[in-house]
């Protein structure tokens, strides 16, 4: 597969994983939905690698169900004001999954239509899947810590 | 009548009169109606705004997370095997869907092989556990609909199903059965006359559910037509499983990336093509029947030999060995003390759930504990598409929709 948003292909356990070139990605998804038959965005996730820079990976898993293939793409996104372009012009379904990133890591993605927090409460502070928050919250401290 | 006077009767017409009815607005005026979070058919803590005008759905708007408990931070806090534990709590319904998709992602980084009775044994607990949650989406989706006795007799038989569980795990819901590298424990003795009468007796229990129902003329026409939603859109929104197969898409990841040794079964992926309500409940009934099927064949072929990898660094070692043998006795110093080790890596796995596709997404960074484990949640994809399906349709019928779905909000939320 050639795109100039691919920047390295690695395979592992029989799966593929592209690097991609985030400023890139929504060209990149529109071609594999377009012209790939990549038809389903089955998740997006992120993994924060903190205290590394760039700090975190968005990840992408695409299905196509003619090919009966599946496919990952991997964005580093810098960890200084964490933001990327949305996919939800390509798939819808790109709606939710967006926002549960949003709100577990507080990574922004423009021109999503309704950026809000999904399952935590509206008014929470902090992303709890960052791994500088603590497992029991801000809101107590124990004395061991 | 007439000539009884009440000393009341002028104060009486008084309020009357001040009780004006309005004229008919022009516009039929809109209306917002909180559904939820306690609305008994919601299944679960789910909230869905919705816009009516008159009794029509303009807009739904559903509002999720009550059940948010954190389970995926809490994965990189356990270590890998004692994160089964909560792959549980995930779908408590689905249970050993959940273990066997998290074991099978662990078990890709530790590139383990998983010796065949451990596999077939898998594959039939997986089969029972889709019978179950169907046998629950049954009953409580016939319960919402107005077709009571339905609740019973499918509880009926998933008491069966939770007795089988309890026989080989000790648990009725939460059975963590399967493991990291095989099973918990081993099948336990006359497992086999237990499951063979339940499976035997169970297709005429299918008969009679749809002795029931098929002929009903309330449930034909609270389900025919009802819920349509186009399968472009379904696909482009994220709903996977029975929805899809119920709009003539015969995709069922059972057949198309198989996984412990489905390939070695032989059934069928059921498949309707009318698009509502009622081609969802064909879809699931024949997949009982199928279910069935493979319970049967796993029954008559389970093959011999061990039910846990040859991989001492990750199975714990028999009692009587570890007693015996100083290297055992060191393996499972290890594994108690700290756990094993995963090599660093990442892998998807998924598998078709009874709700549709459940992935995991397991990142290790070569110790104890795993560095990030995401879960592509059946429900959580399915519920997305609910405002399309509800949109434009009577408010009655959303509750047959949206338990046509079968989503657990503990599987959304996580």
């Amino acid at each position: 597969m050639n795109h100039p948003a691919i920047l390295e292909t690695k395979q592992a356990f029989g799966e593929t994983t592209l690097i991609v070139d985030p400023t890139r990605i929504v060209d990149l998804c529109r071609h594999l939905k377009d012209s790939e038959k990549y038809v389903r965005l089955s998740g997006i996730t992120a993994v924060d690698l903190h205290p590394a820079e760039p700090r975190f990976e968005v990840i992408y898993h695409l299905h196509s169900i003619d090919k009966n293939q599946r496919l990952r793409l991997k964005c580093l996104v810098s960890g200084v004001n964490p933001e990327i372009d949305s996919a939800t012009g390509v798939w819808r379904s790109a709606n939710w999954y967006e926002r549960e990133v949003f709100d577990m890591f507080g990574i922004g993605f423009r021109n999503h239509p309704n950026l809000v927090r999904i399952l935590m409460p509206i008014d929470w502070e902090g992303y709890p899947l960052r791994k500088d928050y603590p497992v029991h919250g801000y809101k107590y401290s124990y004395p061991s810590e | 009548m007439s000539n009884i006077k009440h000393s009341f009767d002028d104060h009486t017409s008084t309020i009357q009169a001040t009780q004006e009815i309005p004229a008919t607005p022009a516009a039929p005026r809109r209306m917002t109606l909180n559904m939820g979070p306690q609305h008994p058919s919601t299944h679960g803590v789910l909230r869905i705004v919705l816009e009516l005008e008159g009794e029509t759905i303009i807009s739904a708007a559903p509002d999720i997370g009550f059940l948010h408990t954190g389970i995926e931070k809490e994965f990189e806090q356990k270590n890998w095997q004692q994160a089964v534990t909560l792959t549980d709590r995930v779908d408590y319904l689905a249970n050993l869907s959940n273990n066997l998709v998290y074991a099978l992602a662990v078990e890709k980084l530790l590139q383990i092989e998983i010796p065949a009775r451990a596999q077939w044994t898998r594959v039939m607990m997986t089969e029972l556990s889709r019978l179950n949650s169907h046998l629950v989406w049954l009953g409580t989706h016939a319960l919402d609909i107005g077709a009571m006795t339905m609740f019973f007799y499918c509880f009926r038989e998933r008491e069966d199903i939770l007795r089988i569980f309890e026989m080989f795990s000790g648990q009725r819901m939460m059975t963590s059965y399967i493991r990291i590298g095989g099973l918990a424990l081993e099948p336990p003795r006359g497992w086999q006359q237990v499951v063979g009468k339940f499976i035997k007796a169970f297709p005429s229990k299918v008969d009679e559910y749809e002795e029931l129902l098929n002929a009903n003329p309330i449930w034909i026409r609270r389900t025919q037509g009802v819920g349509y939603i186009s399968l472009e859109d379904m696909l482009d929104l994220g709903i996977t499983g029975p929805m899809l197969r119920g709009a003539g898409l015969n995709w069922d990841i059972r057949k198309s990336e198989p996984y412990s040794s489905y390939d070695k079964f032989d059934f069928k992926v059921p498949v309707e093509t009318s698009n509502d309500v009622w081609s969802r409940y064909r879809v699931r009934i024949q997949e009982m029947r199928e279910s069935a099927k493979i319970i049967t064949q796993a029954l008559e072929g389970m093959p011999e030999g061990a039910w846990q990898a040859d991989a001492p660094h990750v199975v714990l070692p028999e009692r009587e060995k570890m007693k015996t043998q100083m290297e055992s006795l060191i393996y499972h110093f290890k594994i108690v003390t700290e756990g094993f080790r995963v090599p660093a890596g990442e892998a998807y796995q998924c598998v078709e759930a009874p709700r549709g596709e459940i992935g995991y997404y397991v990142v290790s960074d070569g110790t104890s504990k795993p560095y990030r484990v995401h879960m592509r949640t059946p429900s959580f994809g399915n519920l997305q598409g609910l405002p399309k399906m509800l949109e434009g349709i009577l408010i009655a019928d959303s509750i047959a929709a949206l338990g046509s779905m079968d989503f657990v909000l503990g599987d959304t939320d996580r």
